[in-house]
């Protein structure tokens, strides 16, 4: 092998270690950053009002995204599944493969998803513009601590918000397979409804669904104070930021979503 | 060591009158600090008597917050000691830090406002965190520290609705919200016009005295500066280079005091970042 050939391996490795040690780090730092916003939030939760607030902003305002599009994904999931169910005639389990599909993946998926863009960005944007105009640095000259009264409500909100929202998400949904399904297509609306009383569980089905989403809660609110509290206290480092926050988080939703399906499943035995 | 061991490095403009240390809010000794490896400021050492008011003087980026931070404890000296009322700030535990703080104004560059709160709640914001006063308390303690700085009027604005001066001017009312024993003043000239700026002056120097605040004053506004406070030390490049009370600066004959006090763009500190030789720039296409 020629030196260079070498010289180009070792770079290469380099260049990956670096990569490694670098993720682990990150890792390593946003533990210590959840401690952190942990260890403060007695003193957050004292001070409920902060959090209430900031359920509004993230969770509230999400509301009409959320809804719109549990409505639609229900009715395009209705269509989809009738189709497929019609070639094996179980066209009257619509409105289970509707509501599982809903409670145990996209509900909290696609919640989560469009969580991180609407709410994990503006909660970006907003701590990295209260960085970049020195309040947080203002708020530590006046003896208070920005992850007590920034970051540790903002935090909260997100993951009380997030499972509230995946559950308005499904509900929203199965009304919207409800309405394709049985008013336009025609199944029998008991048949729809008995089947799906019978077939979805609140244990395992719709707890998975709650871990999911919480999980996915934390995960976004956690990626985004993070990215607005590192973000460069500049214009051009508040926007990458912002836009880091909703790549990052919705990455990090698909993994986890795989990673706790997958664990779920060997819950049931599979 | 002694402010009268600094003399030598660097020009005191009168060896007979300098500061007693014994008086001393705020000392730093030999303070030299660096982000990563750049180092901003190299062997600084100051003092700022109790119930005075000291100028900072220095062009952009000469390392002026850079003190402040220093002295606020968000950042630690690289060498050297921060002294606050003969407590090194860098030692003190996070708790103790706080503590100090609590005692600390900061008016900083930009005001810093909190931008989702009205001019009433960003006053009353550090009375909230610190004290349980009453609510009707807490009206009355910031109407009356808005009245002091004239705004009283504006209690319901929100900080996007405030003219340069006024949040300059709301920032003061916040600064001195806990009746501090030190106000640090971060550039509270940058940006107004003539007759805010004259405002803003003259609010320094009369809450300085009213109420018996040490205040530090960062600025590159000489004129105004020269009219308000009690002794001004001039950093350039890290260092302090001159120091002296406003009628010795006036009267000295140091050149960068010179170059400062009189406004030419070029003598100790150069307008030109240092470069190659324009010729040789210049030639560079040709070869
Ligand atoms: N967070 C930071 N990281 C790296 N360099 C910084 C940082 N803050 C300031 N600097 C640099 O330190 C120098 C001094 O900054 P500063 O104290 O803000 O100057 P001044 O207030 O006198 O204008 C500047 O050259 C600035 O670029
Ligand atoms: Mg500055």
């Amino acid at each position: 092998m020629s030196s260079e050939a070498t010289g180009d391996l070792v770079l290469v490795l380099r260049r990956l270690g670096g990569t490694v040690t670098g993720g682990v780090a990150r890792l390593g730092y946003m533990a210590r950053f959840l401690g952190a916003i942990l260890w403060y939030t007695p003193m957050a939760l004292r001070r409920l009002h902060l959090t209430v607030r900031e359920i509004y902003f993230s969770g509230v305002l999400s509301l009409v995204i959320i809804l719109m599009s549990g409505l639609f994904v229900g009715m395009v999931l209705s269509l989809q599944g009738y189709e497929v169910l019609r070639r094996y005639s179980a066209q009257e389990q619509l409105g289970i493969v509707v509501a599982l599909s809903l409670v145990k993946e996209l509900g909290p998926v696609i919640g989560g998803l469009l969580f991180a863009s609407r709410a994990g960005s503006a909660i970006t944007a907003e701590i990295g513009l209260m960085k970049a105009t020195e309040q947080l640095s203002a708020m530590e000259m006046m003896a208070v601590d920005p992850i007590a009264r920034v970051v540790a409500p903002r935090f909260w909100a997100g993951v009380i918000s997030m499972p509230l929202l995946a559950a308005l998400f499904s509900a929203f949904g199965i009304f919207g397979g409800y309405l394709i399904g049985v008013r336009v297509i025609g199944i029998d609306a008991g048949a729809f409804w008995g089947q799906m009383q019978a077939g979805v569980n609140f244990w395992p089905d719709i707890t998975n669904g709650i871990i999911k989403s919480i999980v996915f809660g934390a995960a976004v609110s956690l990626i985004a104070v993070i990215e607005g509290y590192d973000a460069k206290p500049t214009a051009e480092g508040v926007s990458s930021a912002t836009t880091r926050t909703v790549v990052v988080s919705s990455l990090a939703i698909l993994a986890l979503d795989f990673v706790l399906t997958v664990f779920m499943f060997r819950g049931v035995g599979l | 060591m002694p402010v009268a061991a600094t003399a030598d490095s660097h020009a005191t403009l009168s060896p007979t009158r300098r500061l007693d240390p014994a008086a001393a809010a705020i000392e730093l000794k030999d303070v030299s600090f660096a982000y990563d490896t750049r180092l901003i400021l190299r062997g600084i050492t100051m003092t700022v008597p109790r119930g005075k008011i000291v100028a900072i003087m220095g062009a952009s980026g000469s390392g002026k917050t850079t003190i402040l931070r220093l002295i606020g404890g968000q950042l630690r000296p690289k060498k050297g000691k921060v002294l606050v009322g003969g407590q090194s700030v860098a030692d003190l535990e996070p708790d103790a830090l706080y503590a100090l703080r609590r005692k600390f104004g900061m008016l900083f560059q930009f005001g810093a406002l909190f931008t989702d709160m009205t001019v009433f709640e960003n006053i009353a914001f550090p009375m909230r965190e610190h004290t349980d006063l009453p609510e009707s308390m807490i009206r009355d303690l910031v109407l009356m520290k808005l009245n002091a700085v004239g705004l009283r009027g504006a209690a319901q604005l929100m900080p996007s609705e405030l003219s340069g001066g006024m949040g300059r001017r709301v920032a003061l009312a916040r600064a001195i919200a806990l009746d501090p024993m030190l106000v640090m003043y971060d550039e509270p000239f940058a940006g107004l016009d003539p007759i805010s700026l004259a405002i803003v002056g003259q609010l320094i120097r009369r809450l300085n005295d009213a109420l018996g605040i040490t205040s530090i004053v960062v600025t590159h506004d000489v004129y105004e500066s020269l009219k308000m406070v009690d002794y001004l030390y001039f950093v350039s490049e890290g260092k302090i280079v001159a120091s002296g009370t406003p009628a010795e600066v006036r009267a000295s004959s140091d050149p960068f005091v010179r170059q400062f006090v009189d406004g030419q763009p070029d003598g100790p500190v150069r307008f030109h970042y240092p470069a190659p030789p324009y010729h040789r720039a210049l030639l560079a296409n040709v070869e």
